[in-house]
């Protein structure tokens, strides 16, 4: 799905945290947002996700203004994985996983086959086949948020938004995440990911997205927007950058200022 | 479906079981000892189109008038408190949420006993005053932790705990200027029991009970998704304020007109979704029901037995409730303790 964003403004409580906002994405794009804290970069997705209501401007699935869909219509094309995800009670991962079909479902009808298909393909996709009977809160975190992918999944989404996926993961959960989720254009899914982890957004998205005080500064393929000069001006740090086997990627890294004796 | 859940179900087999037995018990026993044949053929005569002749008219009467309302008013009331229990844990995600912590009962008892203070004397008044208190202390507890569109858990508790005071203030208040005629009729309503259960609360309790829970029960899914946190739920097109507003409202006005006929009674609202959501687990499509049954079937026992156990004169079942209750709360409360996690 392609998705349109012009001059998207948003504000709470008064205080700008979107100022016209431009961005375009590609069918099938795997996008990468990156940017300090309060960069915009959740609010954004929110925006995107239907959860928040914009105060100007407009976006644009294939063409079609979000303002026409309902919530549990924009259910049906965006999902999306928050950074931190709690379930209240003892449910098991496939009952958590089962409600990602909610939004298909209207009030009174059970799961039929098609549900039952969606539930099965997002929790082979996540590799939790083996896990379907076991309850979410004994699980770890990096099991925890496969699961919430997976629940991400079975809506069947044509958007997937991901608010810093790995940022509580360990190097493990973190690549096994990301893999799935870049493999996610073969599926028809468009992924858009605010990524904390320079290195990881570098690995594994087509473009980033450079975001600071709610506008898009630099927008590109990683080794384009990647670059010193930019992290400099929109995260304030001296870093070096390392262009690396294969084709483009980088290499970000600190510049030490203290030695090490 | 896990290992350690009953099957729905099994469950329901069981508690339908269960709920056939508790009417009969109730209709049976009582302090006026009713031979069973003649019971039943009592019941029998009350199917439309039945008509049978001999029957013992003051037996008929007991069973007719008093124990089969009674019966249905019980579980009305029990399914009506067990109910309201489970939205309540499942909207906030807090197993202490329940009607009587978020002020149903202190502001019922502070409704009915200025109701009685003010002199309104028809039947009616305190039942109604119980009402519009319960309603009253709720909203105010909702309306108070209600911030920037969204509620905050701890919020709510800590403002039901503080609106409980301060309505039981009101209470004590209330029974002090009362008359000692007026004080007995506060403290009686106050100690919650099923003896006012008559035709009259029954055609008044079915349709209230009746459409809340209904209502309540095509919300499941919805109180499913919002066990995943505001957040997650709103992205799966639930519109998390309004589902919690919307059975908030049912499930207090569907407790506080339980609360009006039977007065208070402790701990339906809170063991009873406990032990269902331990036996059919949390999936509320199949706990709303289970739990409704459940909390039907426990009143109507209790109060069979608050009718036996001081014989001739009558137990307050909120005693009886808390005496299994409290315990057995409090033993579910060490497991989790032990076990190291919130069910």
């Amino acid at each position: 799905m392609k998705i349109e964003i012009e001059n998207l403004k948003f504000a709470y409580n008064g205080r700008e945290v979107l100022q016209e906002l431009d961005l375009s994405i590609r069918n099938n794009e795997f996008i990468g947002l990156v940017g300090p804290n309060g960069s915009g970069k959740t609010t954004l997705l929110k925006n995107i996700g239907g959860v928040l209501e914009p105060r100007g401007g407009g976006i644009y699935f294939d063409g079609k203004s979000l303002h026409n869909y309902s919530a549990k219509e924009i259910a049906t094309i965006v999902a999306a994985l928050q950074q931190e995800n709690q379930v209240g009670f003892d449910f098991t991962v496939r009952e958590v996983v089962e409600m990602g079909r909610f939004p298909h479902l209207s009030r009174f009808e059970r799961h039929d086959a098609e549900d039952h298909r969606a539930v099965d393909w997002a929790l082979s996709v996540t590799d939790l086949e083996d896990f379907s009977d076991r309850y979410v809160n004994q699980l770890s975190g990096g099991e925890k948020q496969r699961v919430f992918l997976a629940l991400a999944l079975a809506q069947e989404p044509d958007l997937l938004l991901l608010d810093e996926p790995t940022s509580s993961l360990d190097i493990n959960y973190q690549i096994k995440i990301m893999e799935t989720v870049a493999a996610l254009k073969d599926e028809g899914i468009t992924v858009i990911a605010a990524i904390h982890d320079l290195n990881l957004a570098a690995h594994y998205t087509d473009r980033i997205g450079m975001i600071d005080n709610g506008e898009i500064k630099v927008l590109g393929e990683p080794c384009q927007v990647l670059t010193k000069e930019n992290i400099a001006k929109t995260f304030g740090v001296e870093v070096e950058v390392k262009n690396a086997e294969p084709k483009d990627f980088v290499h970000i890294f600190p510049r030490r200022r203290a030695s090490i004796n | 479906m896990s290992q350690d859940r009953a099957r729905p179900r099994t469950t329901f087999v069981v508690l339908f079981v269960l709920l056939v037995l508790a009417f009969i018990v109730g209709v049976v026993l009582g302090p006026v000892n009713i031979p069973i044949s003649d019971s039943f053929f009592i019941l029998v005569n009350e199917i439309p189109g039945v008509n049978l002749d001999g029957l013992p008219g003051n037996y008929q009467a007991i069973i007719v008038s008093l124990r089969l309302p009674r019966v249905l008013v019980g579980m009305l009331v029990g399914s009506a408190l067990a109910i309201s229990g489970t939205v309540m844990q499942g909207i906030f995600r807090n197993p202490l949420a329940t009607p009587y912590i978020l002020g149903v009962s202190a502001g019922g008892s502070a409704g009915a006993s200025t109701t009685v203070v003010l002199g309104f004397t028809s039947n009616l008044a305190l039942p109604v005053g119980a009402l519009i208190g319960a309603l009253l202390a709720v909203g105010l507890v909702y309306r108070i932790s209600y911030t920037r569109g969204t509620t905050s858990t701890y919020t709510l508790i800590l403002a039901g705990v503080a609106l409980s005071s301060l309505f039981s203030a009101i209470t004590t208040a209330m029974i002090f200027l009362a008359g000692p005629y007026e004080q007995h009729r506060v403290l009686f309503w106050m100690m919650g029991g099923l003896w006012r259960s008559s035709w009259t609360w029954f055609k008044i309790l079915l349709p209230v009970v009746a459409l809340g829970t209904g209502v309540i029960f095509a919300w499941g899914r919805d109180l499913n998704a919002l066990a995943l946190g505001e957040g997650a739920a709103a992205h799966l097109g639930v519109k998390p304020e309004t589902v919690k507003k919307m059975m908030l409202g049912l499930a207090t006005a569907v407790s506080a007109v339980a609360v009006s006929a039977a007065g208070t009674i402790g701990f339906v609202g809170l063991v009873i979704p406990h032990i269902m959501r331990m036996i059919v687990g949390p999936n509320h499509m199949i706990l709303l029901p289970a739990a409704a049954l459940g909390g039907g079937i426990f009143l109507i026992y209790t109060d069979v037995m608050a009718k036996m156990v001081m014989q001739p004169a009558e137990m307050p079942v909120g005693v009886i409730t808390a005496f299994f209750g409290a315990p057995f709360f409090l033993y579910l409360l060490r497991q989790k303790i032990v076990g190291g996690r919130m069910r």
